[in-house]
């Protein structure tokens, strides 16, 4: 008699404990997924940022290679018109290209390969790049915590009852790259 | 490899915690017998807790000026080291931690050191030998390791010991000069042995438990820069060419030699290995290459 109404308050609680728990853990690595977005943003803020110099420069040398620059500022506005990760990481990857062709032109000016702001933008642009491809290594394994707490049991349950919702992995879909 | 790297970390951790059991029984036997020597286990414990306790506060709150201060190191310039500010941001980036502090060395001799008691309050420093040698891969292997150090929080780690090892020194003097000097001591030749053992093995015992906790961690730190930097050649070839350098660093101190990335003492026979810092350069380059 007693064990059973000692079972009847107990097990309530300790399933909400277990809820409020689980609950918790949900909404902590979501903020962490957050935070590891905003670390992406930020770099790719600063590289959209650091194009207009490097392109600066380089018309002043190589003025008949327009061509490429306009490539390399299309390249950047469809990036900064993206909206989910996965259209950031596509437009992202055509700006890199893009942003090779400039490089490949240096070649061709050693004048302007060897202008120091010149090779001061690029050191900031390889590092930006760099900084990009180590912040999506960690956004991605963050997300991939992420979804599959969402998926695993008992946690799912929880993730269902509020409505959690998976998150894209920074990556390039397979088509629209040209 | 992630398997490897994390099962590896974590035996790593469980041995580092038993070596500290080991060094506090240390300590704790110290002051029992002190406390037996002068006729009071409270006076004894009180002397080994204020020692302790003393040495951890200053290690706490300037141990990492200290460490980069003795070394010589000064801030790195912004745009004078350029490239390794931002390879120290990169990285710090992959291991999702704050920037740390750089700082330069003027030693021909390559080698780098992390310090710190916490992630987001830490500083890597390298010498300008190091900057010289490596090209921009290798020295991101490098400061992978050192950052993985951060990370591991080696660095408290490794303060931590040292304020062990130093209390423990400091102890076992005591202890020996009580049991010759005291009341019980004059009376008790076993005693004094007891006192004149402990002086020299305790030092030694504690000094040995340092360097095994320091060599596991080596492994632990090279595993996580390849996993940070998904470049084991980087690291790899950055720890040959340490192995090939022949200079040695001008200041530093053998104290402070379990920080670096380099031991600045030899490794090649087994007293050596035994009382080392770091595993040998060639066991690391292949445990790196396996990964």
């Amino acid at each position: 008699m007693n064990i059973v109404f000692w079972a009847l308050l107990l097990t309530p609680f300790l399933i909400t404990c277990i809820g409020v728990y689980l609950y918790n853990s949900i909404v902590a690595l979501e903020n962490r997924v957050d935070n590891a977005w905003s670390q992406i943003s930020v770099q790719l803020k600063r590289r959209s940022d650091l194009i207009p110099n490097i392109l600066e420069i380089a018309k002043q040398y190589a003025e008949h290679e327009q061509a490429v620059f306009q490539q390399v500022s299309a390249a950047r506005t469809k990036l900064e018109n993206a909206s989910s990760p996965v259209e950031s990481a596509t437009a992202s990857k055509e700006l890199t290209a893009k942003l090779g062709g400039v490089f490949a032109v240096a070649e061709d000016y050693p004048d302007l390969k060897s202008d120091r702001n010149f090779r001061q933008v690029q050191e900031e642009l390889s590092s930006t790049e760099n900084k990009i491809a180590y912040a999506r290594q960690h956004y991605n394994d963050v997300v991939t915590a992420y979804n599959t707490r969402l998926e695993i049991f008992p946690s799912n349950i929880i993730a269902n009852l509020f409505t959690f919702n998976q998150r894209e992995l920074f990556q390039e879909s397979d088509q629209d790259i040209d | 490899m992630a398997t490897f790297t994390w099962t590896e970390i974590r035996s790593n951790n469980l041995r580092t915690s038993l070596l500290f059991i080991a060094f506090f029984a240390i300590v704790a036997g110290l002051a029992t017998g002190l406390g037996y020597a002068l006729g009071s286990l409270i006076l004894g414990w009180g002397i080994g807790i204020t020692f302790f306790s003393v040495y951890g506060l200053i290690a706490y709150y300037n141990g990492s000026n200290m460490a980069l201060s003795l070394n010589g190191a000064e801030a790195a310039d912004q745009s004078q080291y350029r490239v390794l500010h931002n390879v120290v941001e990169e990285i710090a980036i992959a291991a999702s931690i704050p920037k740390p502090d750089v700082y330069i060395m003027k030693d021909e001799a390559p080698n780098a050191f992390a310090t710190g008691m916490q992630p987001d309050n830490s500083a890597v420093a390298i010498t300008t030998g190091l900057l010289r040698d490596l090209d921009r891969n290798e020295l991101s292997g490098v400061i992978a390791h050192e950052i993985a150090h951060i990370k591991h929080q080696d660095t408290k780690t490794m303060l931590i010991a040292g304020v062990l090892v130093g209390s423990i020194a400091i102890l076992s003097d005591l202890l020996f000069r009580v049991s010759i000097f005291s009341e019980r001591g004059r009376n008790n030749w076993l005693f004094i042995l007891l006192g004149i053992a402990s002086m020299i093995l305790a030092p030694v015992v504690a000094e040995l438990i340092r360097l095994a906790v320091s060599r596991k961690r080596e492994f632990a730190a090279d595993a996580k820069a390849v996993e940070l930097t998904r470049n084991p050649k980087g690291l790899a070839g950055a720890l040959q060419k340490l192995k090939d350098a022949t200079e040695q660093m001008e200041q530093s101190t053998r104290s402070l030699n379990h920080l670096y990335i380099r031991s600045e003492l030899g490794d090649s026979s087994i007293m050596d290995r035994l009382f080392s810092t770091h595993p040998p350069l060639d066991d690391r380059i292949s445990k790196i290459q396996s990964l």
